[in-house]
């Protein structure tokens, strides 16, 4: 115990005297980037040390993105929070109430004065994660959107053209039972159900998910996506499920199992899933939009993103200010978001970079690898397209999962289901705005 | 006749429990208090903004239907964990005290799935039978089974439960071995020799006589169906479907770790006390009264 302890201030005593021999401001950067992408969040943070000598970026991996926000919030609680978070899309109201405790992105790059044009950035992304002013709160970083992939071999077992993946909702329904009568197992299933038929669906349809822009207008934000959009999608996707056109198979990523396997032949996912597909899948797959009802006006919008931002947490020494506000500029260069686009599958940030990757011929390289881009640039984001801003949110998607999953297994129907989501959403979105006002 | 340590001085034997007392207070008590006094608070998740609400985070869970049904759920799921650990675990250690040629290897293998978390007890299992990649569950699909514990929450309940119970089965196969072990095999013969038969003398002699590790195993069991198994849900239905698999702890963790709500979580928690505690009373008044030690 007495040598563990002279080892521990030998080594505290070391690191001292190597950090005030290299003067070097050290920026620690908690992140959830798993495996492969944590290799890269590896080699950024490299790329930029070695740029320049004033600042290290010290990237951890602190697990899921609900185990680094809970790490990363004890940290702070206890006085020493790291500078840079990365955050799910889901915390984003969470961070943004809390008072105090995060240092609002255009604000850092102005005190800087580093040269920071939101305009640069693809608006999808910048306006999921800006307050009402249109001042940017959080640093896009990953970004990716709901994508339909389909299994061109089963496509062509069933005598459907591969190449004309479904358009609508109601296309795909009549796939489904093609592909079904040529003997495939699941038709159709989707990952991330809230997400992907719920949340984007509603944005993609132009219709409200929240009141008050989605929750953008303020705390006092309740759920409305019990509409008739909704019900009667989600009604739909029950009734397939009866006729075994849909398969239902877990909340998150556990249908691109299904899908890689071959068992599927449509899915409904994050497009973050593509190299997880390709490296995994032995047909030939493509990659479309996401169907709509073309029977609502307005449809398709746009999408809504998903993935996370960086968030600065508030800092005692302030010249950590100034290292983060360089490294972000250092993040969104054209050729790192360019190598970041292609090596993972997220989206660029940034207008210029997703230019450079159509020069460089990505996309006919990849047939597409850019429909995330366009879904989410379809069109100019309307209040009920710009994104989520809900408190409470990881709990509103449990309750949507569940309310969801009454609805496959045939026990509720759809109005009955998100009548009941949305009552139950909104305690938790009053209880939200208690603790928080 | 009573046999008394007496002390030479009067310090000594607080200072002997002393430790004991200190690691109880500061690992038990505390952070129980503190559970206390945080259900009493809400705040947001940074703490930036705190208000004492008595017990309004009480209130909103009784309102909550939800809530509600997952105390049966619980039920359901402690009665039948605790109730079959036990007794698949009693006849196994009956068959292992019996067993004459490879005893140890038998035993040894037994103890294994103690050694693994719960955590990757849920994983194993979901590798297991997970409707997407698990190898049974291919094998129970092409027998004509439909197997999709995300949708079936009858399924999903069997899942937890048989991990569950895999997980605990080692642990009341040691402590029933050893209580098997140490009943006197003379008692044992005699029956014998009066003609009575091996289920006759489990029965009367052998049951009775283990009745206090028995109850040892229920408290334990119990507190294990109640506290421990959140991590094997976690790794496999997450709650789901519906609220098939949802118990009480794992809300919990649900609310406090990954949703950050704490003043709910600590709610819940003390909730969880209350009811551990009240078991655990009503098993030593009602329970122990029949046991012989």
């Amino acid at each position: 115990m007495y040598k563990k302890s002279m080892v521990i201030a030998l080594l505290g005593a070391g690191l001292l005297a190597a950090s005030s021999v290299q003067a070097a401001t050290e920026i620690q950067w908690w992140h959830s980037m798993a495996g492969a992408l944590g290799d890269k969040v590896n080699e950024i943070a490299q790329k930029f040390n070695a740029s320049q000598s004033e600042y290290k970026v010290v990237p951890v991996y602190k697990g899921q993105y609900d185990e680094s926000m809970t790490a990363a919030i004890a940290a702070y609680r206890a006085g020493n929070p790291p500078g840079i978070l990365q955050v799910f899309e889901v915390g984003t109201a969470t961070m943004m109430a809390a008072h105090g405790a995060i240092m609002p992105v255009y604000k850092l790059m102005a005190d800087a004065h580093e040269k920071f044009d939101p305009k640069d950035y693809l608006p999808a992304v910048t306006s999921y994660f800006s307050d009402t002013k249109g001042h940017l709160l959080s640093m896009p970083f990953n970004s990716s959107t709901q994508v339909l992939y389909i299994n061109k071999d089963a496509f062509k077992k069933a005598g459907l053209d591969p190449n004309k993946p479904p358009k609508t909702w109601p296309e795909l329904e009549k796939d489904a039972e093609k592909l079904k009568a040529s003997g495939v197992a699941c038709a159709f299933t989707t990952g991330w159900q809230s997400w992907v038929q719920l949340e984007s669906f509603s944005a993609w349809h132009n219709v409200p998910f929240a009141t008050l822009q989605n929750g953008f207008g303020g705390l006092g934000t309740r759920l409305v996506f019990n509409g008739p959009v909704q019900v009667k999608h989600i009604q739909n996707l029950g009734n397939m499920a009866k006729k075994g056109l849909f398969t239902y198979v877990g909340r998150k990523d556990e249908p691109t199992a299904k899908f890689s396997s071959g068992d599927c032949a449509m899915m409904t996912q994050s497009s973050g899933a593509y190299a997880n597909i390709k490296a995994n899948s032995k047909f030939e797959f493509g990659v479309s939009p996401l169907p709509y009802y073309p029977d609502v006006k307005g449809a398709p919008q746009n999408t809504i993103i998903g993935g996370a931002t960086l968030w600065v947490m508030t800092q005692k020494n302030k010249e950590v200010y100034k290292g983060i506000a360089k490294f972000f500029t250092f993040l969104s260069s054209t050729d790192i978001q360019v190598d970041w686009h292609k090596s993972t599958g997220y989206v660029p940030i940034t207008l210029a970079a997703y230019e450079e990757a159509k020069k460089q011929g990505l996309y006919t390289e990849r047939p597409g690898f850019d429909t995330a881009i366009k879904e989410l640039t379809n069109k100019p984001p309307t209040p009920n397209s710009r994104g989520l801003r809900l408190g409470n949110f990881v709990q509103i998607r449990n309750v949507i999962d569940e309310e969801l999953e009454a609805v496959w297994s045939g026990q509720k129907t759809a109005k009955q289901a998100l009548d009941e989501a949305v009552k139950r959403g909104n305690e938790l979105l009053v209880r939200f705005q208690k603790a928080n006002q | 006749m009573e046999k008394r340590a007496q002390f030479s001085s009067r310090w000594l034997p607080y200072a002997l429990v002393a430790p004991q007392i200190a690691v109880t207070l500061v690992f038990f008590f505390w952070p129980a208090l503190q559970a206390l006094y945080w259900s009493a608070l809400l705040q947001d998740a940074f703490a930036s903004r705190t208000q004492f609400v008595w017990f309004d985070n009480f209130e909103a869970l009784f309102q909550d239907s939800v809530y509600l049904a997952s105390f049966k759920v619980t039920a359901v799921f402690s009665v039948l964990v605790a109730a079959s650990g036990l007794a698949i675990s009693l006849l196994l250690a009956v068959f292992a005290d019996r067993v004459l040629r490879g005893a140890r290897t038998y035993k040894a293998l037994l103890i294994w799935p103690y050694a693994v978390a719960p955590a990757i007890a849920g994983v194993l299992w979901m590798f297991l039978l997970s409707p997407s990649i698990g190898v049974i569950a291919y094998a129970l699909r092409s027998a004509g089974i439909d197997w999709n514990y995300y949708v079936h929450s009858g399924q999903a309940l069997l899942l937890v439960i048989v991990a569950a119970v895999w997980k605990q089965i080692s642990y009341n196969f040691l402590f029933f071995l050893a209580g098997l072990q140490s009943i006197p095999g003379s008692l044992v013969e005699a029956a014998a020799i009066d003609g009575a038969g091996p289920f006759r003398r489990f029965w009367t002699i052998v049951f009775p006589l283990l009745s206090p590790t028995t109850f040892f195993l229920l408290v334990v069991n119990v507190v294990y169906a109640f506290f421990d198994t959140f991590a094997i849900i976690d790794a496999t239905t997450q709650g789901g479907p519906v609220q098939a698999t949802q118990i009480l702890v794992f809300k919990v963790y649900q609310d406090g770790v990954q949703a950050l709500d704490l003043g709910g979580s600590a709610a819940q928690s003390v909730i969880l006390m209350l009811i551990v505690m009240t078991l655990t009373v009503l098993q030593f008044r009602y329970v122990e009264r029949k046991v012989q030690y």
